[in-house]
C-alpha cells in the first residue's frame, strides 16, 4: 500500500479523539500509554500491515502483539475504525460483561491477536507467532509493542536473546520509549540506559525514530524489513499521555480519573488537531 | 478405558523418556504440527533423538523457562501443538504466571512436561524437588494435570493430547518405572482405574504410590482387611464419581501421594468426599516440608512414603469407621 502522510496523520487524530471518547465514558483508564502509541498503530493499521477486517482470522495475515496491554482502549479504538468492530462498541469498555476489558484479550475482542497484562510476556508470545508462521513458511510480519517501562521485565531480555538466535528476522518490535512508568521517570524507578544500544549487543537490528512521526515509523518499518537474518527493533521516542490536553507533562498519567467536563476539554483539543488533520488531507489531495 | 493389567508388577526395562521421546517422534512423522521445546534439559530427558529427526521443529529455548512457555503458546496460536520439557520446578512454579496468563488465560494450547517428580529428583536435592508442582497447575482455570503411573500410560495420554485442545501438564518420571499395565492398554482422562477391588477401605494414589498402594493392599489382606486400590492419575479434572462410589462402598479412604498434602491429591480428594459422601480419611505425604537431597530409596523412608505408611494410615482410617 501506497503511503500517505496526510492520511495516515488524520487517522491517527480519529484514533486519539475515539480513544479519549472511551475513557470520558468511563471516567478513568490508562491514559498516558494509550496517546503514545497511537500514531504507531495509526502506520500500522493505516497500512502497513496485511489484514482483512473482514476476515480478522486469516491466517497469513500479519500479527500484532501489544504487549503493553493496559495500552487496550487506544487499540480498540482502532480496530473500530477499521470495522472490526460497530463504533457504538467503544463505548462498553470495561462495563459489565463487556469484550473490551482494559487489557488486550484475544478471547473477547475480534481483531485482537494475543492476550497480554502481564508485562514482558508478550514478548515470548509475539516471538512464538513470528517462529510458527516461518514454519508454514507465510511471509508475514509479527508486529510487538512493547513499553520503555516495561522493558524492566527480565522476559523482554529472554525474548531479546532468544529472538536473535533463532534469527526471528519475521518479528518486528517497537519500544514505546515515554520515558514514564506508574511510579514516575523510568530513570528514577529503573534506569534503562542505551535500549538500542542493548538491543544491538542482543543482536538485534535497531532504528530510533520520533515515535509521533508517521512517517519517519513508516519508513523505520519498511526499513526494518530490510534487515536480513535478524529480529528488528525501532525505539519510538513519544510523550507519554501525547495530545490529551489533561495528561500531557503531567507525571501520574500512567493511569488517570477525570470528570466528563475535564476530558471534554481534552477531546475539544484533540478535534481540533483532528479537524486540521482533515483539512492537511484535503489541501494535499 | 481399556486396561490389561500385567500379572507381576516388574519394573520397566525402557525408561519413560525414551518412551516419550519415540512416541512424539511417531506423532510428528504423521502431523506437521507437532513441535517441541526444552529449556536446556534434551539430553536429560532424552529428546536428542527428536532433535536429530526434525531439527527445524525443536526450540530449545536455552536456560529460559518463562521464555518458553510464551513460545509455546504462540507457536500453539499459529496451529503448533508444542510439547514443552523441563524440571517440574521449573515448568510449573517457576512459569506459573507465563502458563496462566499466556497459555491458559489467552485459551492456547499448550502441553507441559515437568519431569523428576517429588523424591525421583532424587541427589538432585530440595530446590528440584517438587512437592507442589500439581498444586500449582491445579490452580489454574482450565488446565488438565495428569501423572502417568507407567510407561504404557504415558504413551497413551500423549498420544490422547494430539486431538485434545488446552493446557495440559504431565508429570513424569524420567526413568525406570514400574511397569502395571499391558502394551496397548488406554485410559480416560477424567477417569481413575480401579487396580484391585476391596470392600473395606479405598486407597487412592498415582505415579510412583500406586506400587506403594499395591504393596499395601497385599500386606492388609494378611491382617484380614480388604483394600480396594484406585489409580487416580488424573488430577484435574478428578474423577468426582469413582470417589463418591468408593467412599459409599467402603466407608474409608487413604490418599497416597508424592507431593504436598496441602493441595495436592488428599486435598482434592477431600474436597469431593466433603461434599458427597463425607468419610473418615488418611493421608499418606509430603507434610508441608522441602525436599533434601539423597537416594530415592532414602528419601522414601524419610518422607515415609513407604507400603508400611499407607498400611499404619488405613489401620487408623480403619478404626475410625462407626
Amino acid at each position: 500500500m501506497e503511503k500517505n502522510i496526510y492520511e495516515l496523520r488524520y487517522f491517527a487524530e480519529q484514533i486519539r479523539v475515539e480513544t479519549l471518547k472511551e475513557f470520558q465514558e468511563l471516567g478513568f483508564g490508562h491514559v498516558g500509554g494509550s496517546m503514545s502509541i497511537i500514531e504507531t498503530l495509526a502506520v500500522l493499521y493505516g497500512g502497513i500491515m496485511n489484514i482483512n477486517p473482514q476476515n480478522p482470522k486469516w491466517q497469513d495475515r500479519d500479527y500484532l502483539v501489544v504487549s503493553k496491554g493496559h495500552s487496550g482502549p487506544a487499540v480498540y479504538a482502532t480496530l473500530a475504525l477499521k470495522g472490526y468492530m460497530p463504533m457504538e462498541q467503544l463505548k462498553t469498555l470495561n462495563k459489565p460483561g463487556t469484550d473490551l476489558p482494559s487489557h488486550c484479550d484475544r478471547n473477547h475482542t475480534i481483531g485482537v491477536d494475543m492476550t497480554t497484562g502481564s508485562l514482558g510476556q508478550g514478548m515470548s508470545t509475539a516471538l512464538g507467532l513470528a517462529l510458527g508462521n516461518r514454519l508454514d513458511k507465510r511471509n508475514n510480519y509479527t508486529y510487538l509493542i512493547v513499553g520503555d517501562g516495561e522493558c524492566d521485565e527480565g522476559q523482554i531480555w529472554e525474548g531479546a536473546l532468544s529472538a536473535a538466535h533463532f534469527k526471528a528476522d519475521n518479528l518486528i518490535m517497537f519500544v514505546d520509549a515515554n520515558k514514564q512508568q506508574l511510579d514516575g521517570y523510568t530513570d528514577d524507578i529503573l534506569s534503562l540506559g542505551d535500549i538500542s544500544a542493548k538491543l544491538v549487543s542482543f543482536g538485534w537490528h535497531t532504528q530510533s525514530i520520533d515515535g509521533h512521526d508517521v512517517e519517519a515509523i513508516w519508513n523505520a518499518v519498511e526499513a526494518a524489513k530490510e534487515a536480513k537474518g535478524q529480529p528488528s527493533a525501532i525505539i519510538l521516542n513519544t510523550i507519554k499521555g501525547h495530545g490529551c490536553t489533561i495528561a500531557e507533562g503531567i507525571l501520574s498519567n500512567h493511569h488517570m480519573a477525570f470528570t466528563k467536563e475535564k476530558m471534554q476539554e481534552a477531546i475539544d483539543c484533540a478535534q481540533k488537531v483532528l479537524d486540521a488533520a482533515a483539512k492537511a488531507w484535503e489541501v494535499s489531495t | 478405558m481399556n486396561i490389561i493389567l500385567k500379572n507381576n508388577i516388574v519394573s520397566d526395562k525402557t525408561m519413560m523418556r525414551d518412551r516419550y521421546c519415540n512416541t512424539l517422534i511417531e506423532m510428528a512423522k504423521n502431523n506437521k504440527n507437532i513441535v517441541v521445546l526444552d529449556a536446556d534439559l534434551m539430553s536429560s530427558m532424552g529428546m536428542n533423538n527428536f532433535k536429530k529427526t526434525f531439527p527445524e521443529r525443536t526450540f530449545n529455548c536455552g536456560i529460559q523457562e518463562a521464555n518458553m512457555i510464551g513460545v509455546a503458546a504462540g507457536l500453539s496460536a499459529t496451529g503448533k501443538i508444542p510439547f514443552a520439557h523441563t524440571f517440574g520446578p521449573f515448568a510449573t512454579r517457576r512459569v506459573m504466571d507465563q502458563v496462566f496468563i499466556s497459555a491458559a488465560y489467552a485459551k492456547l494450547n499448550v502441553r507441559i512436561i515437568g519431569s523428576d517428580p517429588g523424591i525421583t529428583a532424587a541427589y538432585n536435592g530440595g530446590t528440584h524437588m517438587p512437592f507442589e508442582d500439581m498444586a500449582v497447575m491445579r490452580t489454574i482455570p482450565t488446565v488438565t494435570v495428569l501423572e502417568p503411573t507407567d510407561g504404557v500410560m504415558l504413551i497413551d495420554l500423549v498420544k490422547q493430547t494430539e486431538k485434545l485442545y488446552g493446557v495440559f501438564y504431565i508429570r513424569l518420571q524420567r526413568k525406570n518405572p514400574i511397569a502395571i499395565y499391558e502394551e496397548g492398554s488406554t485410559f480416560d482422562i477424567g477417569k481413575g482405574v480401579i487396580l484391585k477391588d476391596g470392600k473395606d477401605v479405598t486407597i487412592f494414589s498415582s505415579g510412583i504410590m500406586v506400587k506403594e498402594s499395591l504393596d499395601a493392599a497385599d500386606k492388609l489382606q494378611e491382617k484380614g482387611i480388604s483394600a480396594r486400590v484406585v489409580n487416580l492419575f488424573t488430577w484435574k479434572p478428578i474423577d468426582s464419581k469413582l470417589i463418591e462410589t468408593c467412599a459409599r462402598e467402603t466407608g474409608a479412604i487413604v490418599t497416597a501421594e508424592n507431593h504436598n498434602v496441602i493441595s495436592g491429591l488428599a486435598s482434592a480428594i477431600a474436597s469431593e468426599v466433603c461434599s458427597s459422601y463425607p468419610v473418615p480419611m488418611e493421608t499418606v505425604g509430603i507434610f508441608d516440608e522441602f525436599g533434601e537431597v539423597g537416594s530415592q530409596d532414602y528419601l522414601r523412608v524419610r518422607f515415609k512414603l513407604t507400603a508400611d505408611e499407607i498400611v499404619l494410615k488405613t489401620l487408623k482410617v480403619i478404626s475410625r469407621k462407626k
